[in-house]
């Protein structure tokens, strides 16, 4: 049995989640047929979407469902600009802090490239936090910003951002905020209403949903232009069959109840401080996700450290999964400001609903040894010994 | 034992990986992303550390229930082979880019990468053997299939390298046979083209290549005299033995072909002249290692030779040569003068199937005595 810390890659199905999805299989029905069977299924489909805008604190017909995060990301930030210059050419500026999720980061790269978008890249502190000042600087200066775009929590070192602050400026200058809330879904309390934002991103995965579903939650008064065009459901902005079962599956999970883990958090950061005195935590030490404790180890490459701990049994990441399994130093360590050999040394880990203190014992148990050998092996860019040894 | 199999992606990696699943060894995959640019797709049979060759290489890793990783060795490969063959070229020589990945990357950085994460060896798709003396000292030998043989690539290896390396394909007859095993494992890869060429030049186009990244100013093709014949488009893209692409216009007073002979890159001048003058009586290199142990013959004095066996390509028929440590420097003399050797090239030299060593040349004297032909620059 290994020991999962890696939750925020991936965190496994919530029981209730399952039974939920295994039940909702068995009916035949497509949510936009007409006869009985389909009412059906757009009857759990819209309860579905009433159940999971009240976990987010939206109106039901704000629920955009999606394929998941990405899909989210990606209509937000491209409907949004391309709403934006629809309505006025000269607003093609997007705000965006540096480390960001790719989804993020390559969107607006894209746009840039393809679309005319001028990307403002705001920088972070030492620990992956945007100031307010900033967001404040850059949009007093420029008349011509067309969407701010954030993540709520960062989900590689977990820094929780000052949505708030930085939506209420948004708002101030007129311009349409959108929030990447993946990786701060139901580990930190998100109002829509109360935020201010016009969109804002979240994935059922995450959060012991099924894989492949998500949301855009968008608000009334938002317009996007859409990315998927089809059969016009979803209020003509995402077309495409509807997936009931994943939806009422997606429910469950959004109302199953939060437990908080920073106790099992600060566990975890004291053992592995603990185990190697010479790690060094990175993103916010107070304002961070409550699942998250995110290391650099010194003179080591991460993912020596990942192999050593897998082959141990425990299940770590060195951060984002997403670069076609080929490790590369983090851009948001970068953006944090450490060189590449510093950031090439990191690990994430990260707690869920059902991670013990057993976990974190037998990752300290592991860690030292690992550690060690890991610190041998040096860095992948050091000069070799050519077969002396 | 533990050990790392090092998955290309390809069928020789692949059947290698499984043989040492078979043997009983405790087994991890591992394949090297070399290129800086992940998003590449392979197409037909060329390139390599694409995409599609590490998923080609998890799925095999899958299948022999194994447990596979990708290591970035990207940095280190732009360093030691990309860099290294683009001034190898700048300097006139002409380098082996799969021999100098072995010596630094896969033997090197890998292994010892591999040894400190607690492995105890690594093995590879490569087709080479390795013996074990009555001493119990390990000697790296040619593959039972001539033909496929990889000996040549691997001569860079030293004693402490052989010690840790494992090659599983060494003693296969053929590689259809390979292939065949492949097929009966159900592997993907099993009618997976072979690669060819350089890794890192996809398209195949070395010269194109090269005019890119050397830079190519026009300078002058001169006879052995120095008399000036014509023009070239930047001397870095020519080859020591290279006849075509001269484009002098005329022919030599003798009629015969003309030849590159020397390679300036200082002066950016070619020279060139008859076969006769490729012919070389002496070949020499101070840059030089020994698979094993160092020959006894050669240990006491310079007075010393050894009759063996020289191989200058990675696939050139071996010829009969005596060889002498001259101080700092190795040097061959072949039985009959020998042509299309380049500087730059491993002179990789054998006792029967066995691998003795190797020296990079870097000096050479011609077999033909008039007019002189000074030594390449270095």
């Amino acid at each position: 049995m290994t020991v999962y810390l890696d939750h925020a890659a991936t965190t496994p199905m919530l029981p209730a989640a399952r039974e939920a999805w295994l039940d909702a299989l068995g009916l035949v029905g497509n949510p936009s047929s007409i006869h009985s069977d389909g009412q059906n299924a757009k009857r759990m489909l819209e309860e579905a979407r009433e159940r999971v805008a009240a976990s987010l604190g939206c109106d039901p017909i704000e629920i955009v469902f999606t394929s998941g995060g990405t899909e989210s990301v990606n209509l937000a930030i491209k409907g949004l600009y391309w709403a934006a210059v629809a309505a006025d050419p000269e607003r093609r500026r997007i705000l965006v802090p540096r480390g960001e999720h790719h989804a993020t980061v390559d969107t607006v790269e894209w746009l840039e490239r393809h679309e005319g978008a001028i990307v403002h890249w705001l920088p972070v502190d030492e620990y992956g936090r945007v100031s307010p000042a900033e967001v404040e600087s850059a949009l007093s200066s420029h008349a011509d910003s067309a969407l701010v775009t954030l993540l709520w929590a960062n989900n590689e070192v977990g820094t929780i951002q000052p949505v708030a602050d930085i939506v209420a400026l948004a708002t101030k200058y007129g311009v349409p905020a959108h929030a990447d809330a993946v990786a701060a879904y139901r580990h930190l309390p998100v109002d829509f209403a109360a935020s201010g934002l016009a969109a804002l991103s979240v994935s059922a995965h995450k959060i012991g949903g099924p894989l492949g579903m998500g949301a855009l939650v968008l608000s009334r008064k938002a317009t996007v232009v859409p990315l998927i065009h089809g059969g016009g459901q979803q209020r003509q902005v995402r077309s495409g069959t509807q997936d009931a079962p994943a939806a009422h599956a997606f429910a469950a999970a959004a109302e199953h109840p939060v437990s908080d883990l920073s106790a099992l958090r600060d566990e975890l950061i004291a053992g592995v401080a603990g185990a190697v005195p010479s790690a060094i935590l990175r993103g916010d030490p107070v304002n961070r996700l409550d699942n998250n404790a995110h290391f650099t180890f010194p003179g080591c490459e991460g993912d020596s450290l990942l192999f050593l701990l897998d082959a141990a049994g425990i299940s770590v990441s060195t951060g984002s999964a997403c670069q076609a399994g080929i490790p590369e130093a983090s851009h948001v360590l970068i953006g944090m400001g450490l060189g590449e050999q510093e950031a090439r040394g990191a690990l994430r880990f990260t707690l869920g609903h059902t991670s013990t203190r057993a976990d974190i014992r037998a990752l300290v148990a592991a860690l030292p040894s690992a550690h060690e050998k890991a610190v041998r092996a040096g860095l992948a860019t050091r000069e070799t010994a050519k077969g002396t040894r | 034992m533990k050990v790392l199999a090092a998955m290309s992606g390809g069928v020789d990696s692949a059947v290698a990986a499984a043989r040492a699943v078979d043997a009983g060894h405790d087994v991890v995959g591992v394949h090297l992303a070399l290129s800086r640019m992940p998003g590449t797709l392979r197409t037909g049979s060329r390139g390599c550390c694409t995409i599609e060759d590490s998923m080609d290489a998890q799925r095999v890793a899958n299948l022999i229930g194994i447990p596979y990783y990708v290591w970035d060795f990207s940095e280190r490969f732009k360093l030691d082979v990309v860099d290294d063959f683009i001034a190898e070229y700048s300097a006139g020589r002409t380098p082996n880019p799969c021999l100098r990945c072995n010596e630094k990357i896969k033997f090197a950085a890998l292994m010892e990468k591999a040894l400190d994460l607690g492995f105890d060896a690594v093995a590879t798709g490569h087709y080479a053997t390795i013996e074990t003396d009555a001493d119990g000292n390990r000697e790296l030998h040619r593959a039972a299939d001539w033909a496929k043989d990889q000996s040549y690539v691997l001569g860079v290896l030293t004693a402490d390298q052989l010690a840790h390396s494992m090659f599983p394909l060494g003693s296969t007859p053929s590689k259809a046979e390979v292939r065949a095993e492949a097929a009966a494992r159900g592997f993907s890869v099993a009618s997976k083209p072979d690669s060819h060429d350089i890794c890192f030049i996809p398209d195949g186009d070395t010269r194109g290549w090269l005019a890119e990244r050397v830079g190519a100013e026009p300078g002058d093709i001169l006879d052995r005299a120095g008399e000036k014949l014509g023009t070239h488009e930047g001397a870095a893209a020519f080859t020591v033995g290279q006849r075509k692409g001269l484009n002098i216009g005329y022919p030599a007073d003798d009629g015969k072909p003309r030849f590159v002979l020397e390679v300036r890159p200082k002066t950016n001048e070619v020279v060139v002249g008859p076969r006769e003058a490729l012919e070389l009586a002496e070949i020499a290199g101070s840059r030089f290692s020994w698979a094993g142990l160092p020959p006894r013959e050669l240990a006491s004095s310079p007075s010393e030779t050894l009759d063996c066996m020289i191989q200058i390509r990675a696939h050139a028929d071996p010829v009969p040569a005596t060889l002498r440590q001259d101080g700092p420097e190795l040097v061959a003399i072949p039985d009959e003068p020998l042509g299309g050797v380049a500087p730059g090239q491993s002179c990789v030299i054998y006792l029967g199937t066995r691998v003795l060593g190797q020296f990079t040349i870097d000096r050479t004297v011609s077999a033909s005595p008039e007019p002189a032909i000074p030594s390449p620059a270095l």
